[in-house]
């Protein structure tokens, strides 16, 4: 017996660890989940971590209203599946309540408006601690991060007076009205994540496989048309076969131009590309060069 | 769903670094010592680099640098805003990549005294610390002081990169000379696994490939040996500690696993088995293991790191907190603890001050008595009449806690050694601290052998073996058994020594794992250490054998040098060893 186990095994038992250890501590954790391959992964690992209990945290979705609709009805589906709780935080209503003004023209995006609805919900369930999906690898400032994040009262995150985090053992103190985030696949990499749904067998949600989409091009990436798309003089709608790589607002995620529809064949893409998946399907990352460090200071994941 | 797939491709898909491991590295330094270059060469060779992350650095370059062309690699690490502003690393930042062998994570951080909080932070989960010494300077105080922090930390193997080659001519006699002076300073400290490595990171000599500037250079390149290097032996595999994180019991909602209750948690160390009897600390309670189970099924074994409930036999009060050993090897159960402290907070430790302490899963309130000295980590000198300890110092101190904590010493367990400490107030972490054995002597113990007494004479004893072996009807012997843990040498060296002792000749197991709690109990893993642990039990049977007794020596002895040490101890005094 050589007491030697994979990669993928260590970075799992971490993770179970760190959720069980958020369980334990703090009192109102809730699990964030959007659909997408990252969230479901968590909710593989919070299965890891409790069952055959319930998870002693509901699971929430911060919901744009431009979110895909496949990505929705397959949220619904797996959950009911689990028997949790869900609750959505709507941006919509948001907008609605006044909390947040919608940007308007071609490039509006509710991604920005997302972190205000976060906060309120966070607020309004006196949730402690939110468990996020966010990796290391996927930006710099998230490189950078604890894995227990701690957060003011205004949910901001102070790069700069970051908690020394030791071994395994976390400090999840916090006073009234602070929260910390926390990130159990901090040390995942984009690939460690495709292996593990690869392993664990997770289904995913359609759109992650090649199929036909009417799609426009903008800034050389691919963008899905919806009823809320306005395009800019000179774009022409068309259709290709695309797959996404990444899950987020329908206004800022790209598609990616691929025939692959089978997880071997998207591994193996992802296995061979030589661009990062923020940088090939994120327009949010691209403002500036601490677009994701400035949005993590106003409370941003 | 689209996904769907077959057995064999599932494991073809995982077949690229499922089953080689994750090797954690911590680096420490400056831009100056090309720290930065070195992990974007690593990156950058391995194909860990991105397009967009390689244009995005270009940019940033041509902004900070104007449009010369170069390609300031430091770029790529500095993630935060102040850092790239200010060219300096000031938090670590963790960065990835694997090769088809195995899968690294670079905790990158400052080299600076004033970041020795954040170089703490990044060594105390690494495997391998690299420690970057710029050719052209030599061993400076900063090298010193990454080795020293390493060894507190007790990152097992450390790597000294000789970086910036190119610069002195790619001259071994410059090499060796580091290679001297630092291995001399190193002698001072816990750290015995020191590779060195000449390497140029600019252009790429030894890091991925050889290249052809050092042909002198006779081992692998960096990337060779971080792919190699073996760490599954690092790991305490010898003591089990399950310190209790959660307590899975469903209740009525799960209707027919109402019964259901188990204790979560991830193994410290030690291996766990189903059937185990086990103590319940710090009650003492003892109850056996009948199950160890995972959300994919029961195991039969558990070990570090793996994450496992256990269900227990007896239905005994467990809560967080509690740490579940074996009956016969106990850790230390005190509320008087012993440790080094590094503290890593603007408002410094005061003797009389009161903290919240976090050990494992266990939170308690402690009190600092006693600050028994500081060390200056420049220099290794002890200041006996520190009476506080500042930001980024480290020092030796006594704290009372308000219940009893469950430990072992770090040096031997890493996963049961280590604590945090935490303001009450502002609930800042406030200092990492590293147990210290209870009987630990004020001065840290010398490195092996440079403690022989030199006036004390051998006294020749009156009676000859001959007339032993007349007496007794044989002579004795040592039969060294050596391998893995769990390879079987126990239980072979256990039959033996019933068959010896049934026909009515003397034998005497020496078991490695028993003679840790006694003999060698303050000894642990390192390189170092298990040559000590080694040449003890080889002078321990030397004495049997020479009493007439056959020894047999079941001991983890992983390195061929200290067997041959084994051997000539036996062959010196005449002794049979095989």
């Amino acid at each position: 017996m050589s007491y030697d186990i994979s990669h993928l095994d260590v970075l799992e038992s971490e993770a179970i660890h760190i959720f069980r250890e958020v369980a334990a501590e703090l009192e109102r954790p809730v699990l964030l989940f959007s659909g997408g391959k990252d969230s479901i992964v968590m909710l593989r690992l919070a299965e890891k971590a409790f069952r055959p209990g319930r998870f002693p945290f509901p699971l929430m979705h911060v919901d744009t209203g431009h979110n895909f609709p496949e990505v929705i009805e397959f949220r619904d589906r797996r959950i009911a599946e689990l028997g949790e709780r869900l609750i959505v935080a709507s941006v919509q209503e948001s907008i609605d309540k006044g909390r947040v003004v919608e940007e308007t023209g071609p490039r509006a995006s509710r991604n920005r408006l997302q972190t205000v609805t976060l906060l309120d919900a966070i607020a309004e369930h006196r949730f402690d601690a939110a468990f996020g999906g966010a990796r290391r690898d996927e930006e710099r400032a998230r490189a950078k991060e604890r894995i227990f994040s701690f957060r003011d009262d205004f949910g901001g995150w102070d790069p700069k007076n970051q908690r020394p985090e030791l071994w395994n053992v976390y400090n999840g103190r916090i006073r009234k009205g602070e929260n910390v985030r926390v990130f159990p696949i901090s040390n995942w990499t984009e690939l460690d994540v495709w292996q593990y749904i690869a392993r664990e067998r997770l289904e995913l949600p359609p759109i992650y496989f090649a199929h036909r989409r009417e799609v426009f091009r903008r800034d050389g990436m691919l963008y899905a048309t919806a009823p809320f798309t306005e395009l800019i003089p000179g774009e022409e709608p068309f259709e290709e076969s695309v797959r996404y790589r990444t899950v987020g607002d329908m206004s800022c995620t790209g598609a990616v131009a691929s025939t692959a529809s089978t997880l071997e064949t998207v591994v193996a893409e992802i296995t061979a590309t030589r661009i990062t998946e923020r940088g090939e399907t994120r327009a949010d990352d691209r403002a500036t060069e601490a677009a994701m460090e400035d949005r993590k200071k106003e409370g941003y994941f | 769903m689209p996904g769907a797939s077959t057995n064999g491709d599932m494991a073809a898909l995982q077949s690229g670094v499922a089953s080689s491991g994750l090797l954690r590295i911590a680096t420490a330094g400056s831009v100056d010592d090309g720290k930065s270059t070195l992990i974007g060469r690593l990156l950058f060779d391995s194909k860990a680099l991105f397009e967009d992350q390689l244009a995005q650095v270009a940019e940033a370059s041509r902004r900070r640098h104007g449009d010369n062309g170069t390609v300031d690699l430091a770029l790529l690490t500095d993630g935060l805003r102040a850092e790239r502003e200010q060219g300096i690393t000031i938090d670590v930042a963790y960065r990835y990549f694997a090769t088809p062998r195995r899968s690294f994570i670079i905790a990158d951080t400052p080299g600076h005294v004033r970041y020795t909080r954040n170089m703490v932070t990044g060594a105390s989960t690494a495997d391998l610390a690299i420690v970057l010494i710029d050719a052209r300077n030599g061993v400076v105080q900063q090298s010193r002081r990454h080795a020293f922090i390493s060894s507190l930390l007790r990152t097992p193997r450390l790597v000294v990169c000789v970086n910036k080659m190119d610069l002195v001519d790619h001259d071994q006699a410059v090499f060796d000379a580091i290679v001297e002076e630092f291995t001399s300073f190193a002698s001072k400290l816990e750290i015995s696994d020191i590779t060195f490595i000449p390497i140029s990171a600019l252009n790429g000599d030894n890091v991925v490939d050889r290249g052809e500037n050092m042909p002198w250079y006779g081992g692998p390149p960096l990337l060779y040996h971080l792919e190699h290097v073996h760490i599954a032996s690092d790991r305490n595999l010898i003591d089990p500690r399950f310190p209790v994180q959660w307590v899975v019991r469903p209740g009525d909602a799960q209707g027919e696993q109402h019964d259901y209750r188990g204790y979560a948690g991830q193994m410290a160390s030690g291996v766990l088995r189903a059937g185990d009897d086990v103590v319940i600390l710090p009650s003492g309670a003892e109850t056996r293991i009948t199950s160890i189970d995972t959300f994919d099924g029961t195991v039969a074994e558990a070990f570090p790191p793996m994450s496992v409930t256990l269900r227990l036999a007896d239905d005994i009060d467990i809560s967080r907190g509690d740490l579940i050993a074996r009956p016969h090897n106990h850790p230390t159960v005190s509320r008087e603890l012993d440790a080094i402290v590094c503290w890593m907070s603007e408002a410094p430790l005061q003797v009389g001050g009161r903290y919240v302490l976090k050990h494992t899963t266990k939170t308690v309130r402690a009190v600092a008595n006693e600050l028994l000295h500081r060390i200056d980590v420049d220099t290794l000198h002890r200041d006996s009449d520190a009476t506080a300890l500042e930001l980024n110092e480290i020092g030796r101190v006594r704290l009372r806690t308000s219940a009893p904590v469950t430990y072992d010493a770090y040096r031997r367990n890493r996963g049961t050694g280590g604590f945090i400490l935490v303001d009450e107030a502002t609930n800042e972490t406030l200092a990492a601290g590293m147990l210290l054995d209870p009987d630990e002597p004020l001065r840290a113990t010398p490195a092996a052998g440079a403690g022989r007494s030199e006036n004390v004479v051998w006294e020749e004893t009156k009676i000859t073996r001959e007339e032993r072996r007349a007496a007794l009807g044989h002579t004795g012997a040592t039969i060294w058994m050596t391998g893995l843990p769990s390879s079987g040498k126990s239980t072979i060296a256990g039959a033996l020594e019933q068959r010896l002792v049934e026909s009515g000749i003397p034998a005497y197991r020496l078991d490695g794992d028993n003679l840790r709690h006694g003999l060698n109990g303050n000894l642990g893993f390192s390189a170092a250490d298990r040559r000590e642990n080694v040449r003890r039990t080889a002078e321990a049977a030397k004495l049997l054998a020479d009493a007439g007794v056959i020894a047999i020596v079941s001991v983890v002895s992983p390195y061929e040098a200290d067997r041959a040490a084994a051997r000539a101890t036996h062959a010196d005094a005449e002794l049979d060893f095989v």
